[in-house]
């Protein structure tokens, strides 16, 4: 087989590469990314049953994720204090939700600002990620 | 002039004159637009709560406001510089101006304004604490048009 022939497959090969750049994030690379940065912090990878527990409690302040989001975000949620209307959550019944880095790292750590007093760490994000991904 | 003349004159200048004005000052009351808004304040300052038309308050507040996003009515609701100075330039180019609208306000808040008290001073403390209101920040619950930034008051329904 003549080596020119190879072309269209690396072609190919370049183009879904660049597709997969383009699109590189998706709910599922946010959890690797929170997973390897809690692993490297000496924690295990992210819990679907931790994170609801987390979601659904309070940290020492007054509000949780559910009192804005709802205890399972799979629907519309309320903002508790002005009752704006809040899109859902979960990745499944939302499919905008963790695909853009920067507006994933800049609400969680406002809003883990607002319900634990400081930025959450890589596992409790990861928990969290889990249990949303789990929501069909 | 012959006083005959009078009446005829009188209907003409109302009709030329009073009712235009009279039509133009009921909309520029109650007429607070965000139309020509970067997408970045749409983005930022309407997740949480609607998206506050400029003209809703000054220059003083807004700069109070947008220097103080970190610790923003309880919340953390800080942004990146080059936003918040998008955000600001847009604010200010488009903040209310006359005296009443655009004094400074405790918290810097719209609905601690002079302003703002006035215009609700028939709004009993109990009915901002019903349920469906719960904020002074939710216009739209009683403000049908709220959100397209119409707060004429034929618009208003209070809720149960």
């Amino acid at each position: 087989m003549p080596w020119f022939r190879f072309f269209p497959l690396a072609g190919a090969l370049a183009l879904s590469c660049i597709v997969a750049g383009v699109m590189a994030d998706t709910p599922a690379t946010f959890l690797d990314r929170f997973n390897a940065e809690a692993r490297s912090a000496g924690e295990g990878p992210g819990n679907a049953a931790r994170g609801q527990d987390f979601f659904n409690k309070t940290h020492g302040g007054e509000w949780k994720c559910a009192s804005c989001h709802g205890a399972v975000p799979t629907g519309k949620g309320e903002h508790a204090v002005t009752r704006k209307v809040i899109e859902p959550m979960a990745p499944a019944f939302n499919p905008q939700r963790f695909t853009d880095a920067p507006k994933v790292d800049k609400w969680f750590r406002r809003n883990c600002k607002d319900v634990l007093s400081r930025e959450c760490t890589a596992r409790e994000k990861a928990d969290v990620l889990a249990w949303l991904i789990s929501l069909k | 002039m012959t006083n005959s003349d009078f009446p005829r004159r009188a209907a003409l200048a109302f009709i030329l004159c009073v009712l235009p004005a009279l039509v133009v000052l009921a909309r520029a009351d109650d007429v607070y637009t965000i139309k020509g808004a970067p997408a970045s304040f749409t983005a930022e300052c309407s997740s949480c709560h609607m998206a506050y038309a400029p003209s809703l308050t000054g220059k003083a507040n807004w700069r109070g406001i947008m220097a103080g996003l970190d610790k923003h009515y309880g919340v953390d609701a800080s942004i990146d510089s080059k936003t918040q100075q998008e955000i600001s330039t847009w604010l200010l180019a488009h903040a209310a101006t006359s005296a009443r609208q655009a004094a400074v306000s405790p918290e810097f808040r719209i609905s601690r304004s002079d302003w703002f008290i006035r215009k609700h001073d028939e709004v009993a403390a109990s009915v901002w604490k019903r349920a469906s209101i719960k904020s002074a920040a939710n216009c739209g619950a009683c403000h049908s048009g709220a959100a397209g930034g119409d707060f004429n008051e034929d618009g208003v329904r209070i809720p149960k």
